[in-house]
């Protein structure tokens, strides 16, 4: 099946899914599916069910709230449809998409609602879920994101994860972590809620902790207008004051390329490979939070890691056969130092918080990409602080030790600096600094490394730190970095997302590696078993009134 | 350095001079080259002028240079055949494209791995040859010893060639390494067994040459014709260095079967032990057990390695081109021999799977010829002895037979048998000993040690008795 291109940007007076409504320091986001509206046409998103296409605009309304409006502390997710908070994710949708399409599309959910719990627990933003109709599957794993869950109790609408009863499939969006992570829900009583097609209402639902609160549709109103005061009370947003607006992208795309302003995408099919450019920034930039309001999205750390996430979601999901990531970046070091340095001089203010945070995110997006991440340090190039991750986030480096020696002129040798960037501004999905990652259990190799921060280290001194893998001279430079791309293209793709995502998180277990590791790992492999996905599978019999015919035998 | 010096000090048609990279690589391998040379190269007679060929060019009259040289100075080059245009791959899944110029990464430890060990056997030899000099037969010996080993030599330049100008880093490790290995050193071995015994004698030695180095020219063939076009003409010019090797032995096994021969007829027995001779049974012995080892070199009978270098291009079998089948050899089908209580079955398998069977089959072919020439000496000199190439199940430590005991006629045989007969069919301690007691070094030119016939000529025109070593 070819798959249509998926494109990520949006905006709200584009959205086909949701309503944004700002009153005040409360937004109110609703869903209303458009059943004919979905990404595909061979299935109708009925009964407020979704698909990628609506992830999507939530994603967009999710970073929007953030950093258009500085003055909302409350976000209320809601339901548009009668008696329907939302049915998930969509089945004809998942039982027609390829199996690679339905584990990126869990990925991409499952950064969305890490995304939600990251804007209540970091931007103070926090997220509520009134649900007000059922909540069934991903409708329910949207309310577990959300850090409250009211529950309207009718005798009707319930909160359920029905996958493994009706799907013969995971809850993959986090929702059986959440729920005893999160939520605290005894294991017992989880395994009772996960096999009960029909989920659990009301006072149960308050009982056994799938839910924080429920009111009668008489005071429903008054239940999520006390919790929004409640809320608000302890949000550090600003209230009120400009926002920073998200505009379109500056985007140019060809079939083997991808241009914004700084950051560019070439693909090399042959070696199939892409080389992300990232360009340092020219001209001063803001030293202040307000003075990065007044620059907006214009701002060079603000734009790139907006480039750089549309980039890397557009080559996610469009270059499936493109297997390794190479990051490259260019220009001036103490350009990029100054550009970065907002996010400490101001780090209390709400748009450098942000800033701080969207980094952090893409960064992240980076450590679960199913690819290959190679990072290339050369002269000229500007591996600085909150670019000098790309050479942490990689599971391959390359520093040229050295110049160009051929040149008449040779430019100077690269270097890289690690600045407090690396210190605590980025964790990974374990929590963990990328720092503190590469040395898990080496601490004097953790104060080997964070002694040499703010100083330019050259091939040398960037191994005897041990920052990079490799530093080739300039003889060997250019073969090595080939060899290096045609074999990685030439190994099992499935074996290498195996061997990197077991590399890439050492150290303890948080929700997100359980999610993107544990749950992950467990729903990808029920993706690919008959009983799930075969032609006597629940995927595929769902709805058609015949009932499953699984193969017995636990493996 | 200067391209007229670079050029003269490491002759070589691979642009040496302009390929700054391969300079300094080659630059920092060549002392610890000269330093392992000096250490582990021969023994005696190491500094006497001796009269080398050495190649300066691949054309006709470039590689075939001769004068005196001290073999320390001698000019180790870097040759490879001329290029031939638009070559394509002939084998293999990649069979029809264009060959390569580069390492593909996909193939880069495969063909890493082939080159070393190819490239560890050249060193491996002068290692083992090195006390030779000590007991040459004659000045002319010596010198087909030391161009041998010159030759050797020049060989590993050649793989180290490859490693430093297509392998990077891992390639320049792989080069020191070539000379950190020594045959016979318990610790740091040379890869292949065969190649950690010393060369004990000279009966060994013409008989490494015609049989051991055979196997090294069956490999260079096949490697000849690799996708890796680069390693295809490597091999390819080595091959006619190795002819001359090859050359040794069969007129060296070929002097010492005349000479035996003549020593029978002037006493009149078989036994010419006393006379200072080699009798016809040790010689066989001695070709069963070289024979035998050299057969093991070629691996088991059915290989997954093999396959996958064949499929992948980087290895083909002996004048690949020239055989008419499809060069895919998925379903084409062939049988290998395969041990059973009752004696030599037959297995069928694709000749995909049985690469170093067919390879072997080549060899052993080859090896026949030699033996051919041999007997027809002895028939000419009125004797009534065969020699024979023993069935390739005798012997053998690698493959099928390597827990069985096999006669030489291919039986399987007990244990008692085995013990019984051991010292009939393969050099015995007193056979090894009264060889050893015949190697008394002669160097006075023109002069043959009492065990070999002089040669029917000497080299390059020059005479017999010509000074071919200056002592
Ligand atoms: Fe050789
Ligand atoms: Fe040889």
């Amino acid at each position: 099946m070819i798959e249509p291109l998926i494109d990520f940007t949006t905006a709200p007076d584009r959205y086909r899914h949701w309503t944004l409504d700002i009153d005040g320091s409360t937004a109110i986001l609703t869903m209303a599916v458009d059943p004919a509206a979905g990404l595909r046409d061979d299935y109708e998103l009925k009964t407020n069910s979704y698909d990628l296409g609506v992830d999507i605009e939530l994603h967009d309304a999710v970073q929007r709230l953030r950093f258009e409006h500085p003055g909302v502390n409350v976000v209320v997710v809601t339901g548009g449809l009668d008696k329907i908070f939302c049915a998930g994710a969509n089945i004809q949708m998942l039982a027609g998409a390829s199996h690679g399409h339905k584990v990126n599309f869990c990925k991409f959910t499952n950064e969305t609602r890490n995304g939600i719990e990251d804007a209540t627990a970091n931007s103070r933003q926090t997220w509520i879920a009134a649900v007000n109709g059922t909540a069934a599957g991903g409708g329910y794993e949207l309310a577990l994101a959300c850090d409250e869950i009211l529950l309207i109790d009718d005798k009707s609408s319930a909160v359920s994860l029905p996958e493994i009863p009706l799907l013969a499939v995971l809850p993959g969006t986090g929702g059986l972590t959440r729920v005893v992570e999160k939520r605290h829900v005894r294991r017992d009583l989880a395994d009772a809620f996960s096999t009960r097609t029909e989920g659990i209402r009301g006072k149960t639902a308050v009982e056994w902790g799938l839910v924080d609160h429920i009111a009668p549709a008489s005071t429903w109103d008054d239940l999520i207008a006390e919790r929004i005061a409640a809320r608000a009370a302890e949000s550090d947003r600003p209230s009120g004051g400009a926002g920073i607006e998200l505009s379109p992208l500056d985007r140019t795309m060809t079939d083997d390329s991808l241009a914004y302003t700084t950051v560019a995408v070439t693909i090399d099919r042959p070696t199939g490979s892409a080389t992300f450019s990232i360009q340092a920034p020219e001209g001063a930039q803001p030293a202040t939070g307000d003075e990065l309001v007044a620059a907006g999205a214009d701002a060079w750390m603000l734009r790139t890691v907006r480039e750089l996430d549309d980039a890397i979601l557009h080559l996610r999901f469009n270059e499936t056969g493109i297997g390794t990531w190479v990051f490259r970046t260019a220009g001036e070091s103490d350009a990029v130092a100054q550009a970065e340095a907002v996010l400490s001089a101001d780090a209390d203010h709400w748009a450098v918080r942000e800033t701080r945070l969207f980094w952090a995110r893409t960064l992240e997006r980076l450590d679960v990409s199913a690819r290959s991440l190679v990072t290339v340090v050369e002269p000229g190039s500007c591996f600085v602080g909150t670019l000098a991750e790309l050479v942490l986030v990689a599971d391959r480096s390359f520093m040229l030790e050295g110049s160009w020696e051929d040149l008449d002129d040779p430019p100077p040798p690269a270097s890289i600096r690690l600045t407090e960037a690396s210190l605590g501004w980025y964790p990974m999905p374990n929590a963990l600094t990328r720092l503190r990652t590469r040395f898990w259990g080496r601490d004097d190799a953790y104060e080997k490394a964070t002694a040499v921060v703010g100083k330019d280290l050259l091939a040398n001194d960037a191994t005897e730190a041990e920052l990079v893998t490799f530093t080739p001279d300039d003889l060997d430079w250019e073969d090595e970095l080939r060899i290096t791309l045609e074999e990685r293209n030439s190994f099992s793709p499935d074996a290498l997302t195996g061997m990197e995502a077991n590399y890439r998180f050492v150290g303890p277990e948080t929700m997100k590696t359980k999610i993107f590791s544990r749950l992950s790992a467990w729903q990808n492999w029920i993706f690919q078993r008959p009983n799930a996905v075969g032609p006597d599978g629940a995927l595929q019999r769902f709805g058609t009134g015949s009932r499953p015919d699984y193969d017995k035998n636990r493996v | 350095m200067a391209a007229v010096d670079i050029n003269a000090k490491i002759p070589n048609n691979v642009d040496l001079a302009g390929d700054r990279r391969l300079q300094r690589a080659l630059e920092q391998w060549q002392p610890k080259f000269v330093r392992w040379w000096e250490e582990l190269g021969p023994a005696a007679f190491a500094r006497n002028p001796v009269y080398l060929r050495t190649a300066i060019d691949v054309g006709q009259e470039g590689w075939a240079n001769f004068g005196h040289v001290e073999m320390p100075d001698y000019r180790w080059g870097i040759f490879l055949s001329d290029r031939e245009k638009d070559r394509k791959i002939a084998f293999g899944d990649h069979k029809g494209e264009d060959v390569w110029q580069e390492v593909p990464g996909e193939y880069r430890s495969d063909l890493r791995r082939l080159i070393v060990v190819q490239g560890d056997t050249e060193p491996a030899s002068v290692e083992q040859q090195r006390k030779l000099s000590l007991t040459a037969p004659s000045l002319y010996d010596m010198r087909n010893l030391f161009q041998v080993n010159v030759e050797e030599g020049r060989h590993l330049w050649a793989m180290v060639y490859l490693l430093h100008g297509y392998f990077g880093r891992d390639g320049r490790d792989e080069a020191d390494e070539m000379l950190e290995r020594h045959s016979g050193d318990a610790d740091n071995p040379r890869i292949l067994g065969a190649f950690n015994e010393e060369t004990p004698d000279w009966l060994s030695f013409f008989m490494f040459t015609y049989f051991t180095d055979r196997d090294g020219k069956y490999q260079l063939a096949s490697l000849r014709e690799s996708a890796f076009d680069p390693l295809s003409r490597t091999c390819e010019f080595m091959l006619k260095e190795e002819a001359h090797h090859m050359f040794v032995g069969a007129s060296g096994v070929g002097r010492v079967v005349q000479r035996t021969a003549e020593l029978i007829r002037e006493h009149d027995t078989d036994d010419i032990h006393q006379y200072g001779g080699i009798n016809l049974d040790v010689l066989q012995k001695y070709i069963n057990f070289h024979y035998s080892v050299s057969l093991d070199l070629f691996g088991s009978e059915t290989s997954t390695n093999a396959a996958n270098y064949f499929a992948s291009g980087l290895k083909g079998r002996f004048q690949e081109e020239r055989r008419d089948d499809d060069h895919l050899l998925k379903s084409v089908y062939r049988t290998v021999p395969d041990w059973t209580e009752s004696g030599i079955g037959a297995r069928e398998v694709t000749q995909l799977a049985a690469l170093n069977e067919t390879l072997r089959d080549d060899y052993s072919e080859d090896c026949q010829k030699g033996v051919d020439r041999w007997n027809r000496a002895l028939e000419e000199a009125g004797i009534n002895f065969t020699f024979r190439l023993a069935n390739t199940s005798f012997n053998r430590k690698v493959g099928t037979f390597r827990d069985h005991h096999m006669s030489p006629d291919g039986k399987p045989i007990s244990d008692a048998e085995w013990e019984a007969n051991m010292d009939r069919w393969l050099p015995s301690d007193s056979d090894r000993a009264h060889v050893l007691s015949l190697m008394t070094g002669v160097s006075e030119p023109g002069k043959m040690a009492g065990w070999v016939a002089p040669p029917s000529r000497g080299i390059h025109q020059k005479p017999v008795d010509y000074e071919y070593v200056r002592v």
